[in-house]
């Protein structure tokens, strides 16, 4: 029998968002309605898509350097580690970013709101963590921009970073958030996790020692995915 | 031990995941000519009312041919990995809400102690609407391996273990549709 690393530990009670959660009005058809079946973690769970660097493409680290001309907006650094719940970085993995513009607005054919595109913005972009599980973009700080969920409802500036980590199961879709952002108090979507210290980790800290003098602003942003279970299991 | 960190939530991928997200070309995960049989997954989405959902994104890890998953951790010393077939996969809905994914029959993969899983593919499901992803799996119809797989044969109920499997076409093209809410709801899973 040999022993394979063991399985990742399940989430604390409250510290993910419900799948329903009726003030978000787009769960209610959508999240699932029957119970989850619990399934205890095989080979299938333990392993997960790794990125050397170079897999995803080039990296596109720097969102304000993809067209002819700078972006309007607020140049801003934000950078921080991927971890695990005990403090280990994950190097090599894959982060992706997308946001809107400064104005509020998506380089997306759905986004219809009546603010203008910068024909200098993008709002993607990739990088792979390096050793010690850091990543590094220099981005514009995106704008607040209304949505259908309630009457008069803005998000709060925001944001968007995919990551994936050691499995399958630790990937994560997340949402980072500004430091005294007076919208997220009204925000149903950054409201949806119950436990308090578990939301504040979706807020960046701001950091003058990151912040580049007459240039851009810093950002702090770790994101930490589940860690291992203390038992092990074996596989034949 | 030291206290443990707090892990960060998940929150929606929203409706415009697909400016940071769609890379068409993973939705063919035969692109770089891997070994074994190629195959076609595709199927719709449909939410709680049964309209079409045109904003969801469907990740999917899986072994290769020979059931070994391309990790550090599937130390299968008996099974080879194939440089030609990383595993990893995304396609987003189309405005009809359905997808299409090619890739190859995935082998059987060891489950817990001495058991063995059916050929699958791990499914990570993300859409607007969702705070975070769900998770399933794919199965294939036409293995008889499905009968003593520890997950399938763990669901007593028929009609809930039958929306894991995904149906066989014409020409190695399976049907696999996810059902968010209702009678067909898919089974998804607490990973």
């Amino acid at each position: 029998m040999a022993e394979t690393p063991t399985a990742f530990a399940r989430h604390r009670a409250g510290t993910q968002p419900p799948y329903l959660y009726p003030d978000y009005g787009s769960t209610v058809k959508r999240a699932p309605t029957r119970p989850l079946i619990r399934l205890e973690h095989t080979l299938s769970e333990i392993t997960g898509p790794s990125f050397a660097t170079g897999w995803a493409g080039p990296a596109a680290t720097d969102l304000t350097k993809q067209h002819e001309g700078e972006p309007l907006g607020e140049r801003i650094i934000v950078t921080g580690r991927i971890l695990d719940e005990d403090g280990r970085p994950i190097p090599r993995t894959l982060v992706e970013l997308w946001q809107c513009n400064a104005a509020g607005r998506y380089h997306h054919p759905v986004d219809q709101h009546d603010a203008p595109l910068d024909p200098n913005f993008t709002g993607a972009g990739q990088a792979v963590t390096d050793d010690d599980g850091r990543y590094r973009f220099v981005t514009i700080k995106p704008g607040a921009y209304p949505w259908r969920n309630s009457p008069n409802a803005w998000r709060p500036a925001h944001l968007h970073f995919g990551v994936f980590g050691g499995g399958f199961v630790t990937r994560l879709i997340t949402q980072m958030y500004f430091p005294g952002d007076p919208l997220l108090q009204y925000d149903p979507i950054y409201q949806s996790t119950a436990d308090e210290a578990a939301r504040e980790r979706l807020i960046a800290a701001y950091d003058p020692n990151l912040s580049e003098p007459e240039w851009a602003l810093g950002y702090e942003f770790d994101m930490v995915l589940r860690g291992r279970d203390a038992t092990p299991f074996e596989v034949a | 031990m030291a206290a443990k960190l707090i892990t960060t939530p998940g929150q929606t991928v929203g409706p415009f995941f697909a400016l940071g997200l769609d890379r068409p070309e993973w939705a063919d995960m035969t692109r770089h000519n891997p070994d074994g049989k190629r195959i076609v997954i595709e199927g719709e989405v449909r939410d709680g009312d049964g309209a079409p959902v045109p904003d969801a994104l469907i990740e999917l890890w899986q072994a290769n041919a020979a059931g070994r998953y391309d990790h550090l951790h599937d130390e299968q010393a008996d099974k080879k990995i194939d440089p030609n077939f990383h595993g990893y996969g995304r396609v987003a809905t189309d405005a009809q809400g359905r997808f299409r994914v090619t890739t190859i029959k995935p082998g059987p993969v060891p489950g817990r102690g001495n058991t063995l899983q059916a050929p699958h593919v791990n499914v990570a499901f993300f859409a607007r609407g969702l705070l975070r992803q769900l998770h399933t799996r794919i199965y294939f119809a036409d293995e008889a391996a499905n009968a003593s797989d520890p997950l399938l044969a763990g669901i007593d109920d028929d009609s809930v273990r039958r929306t894991l499997i995904a149906r066989r076409g014409d020409g190695g093209v399976y049907r696999f549709d996810f059902i968010l809410q209702g009678k067909d709801e898919t089974a998804f899973l607490d990973v």
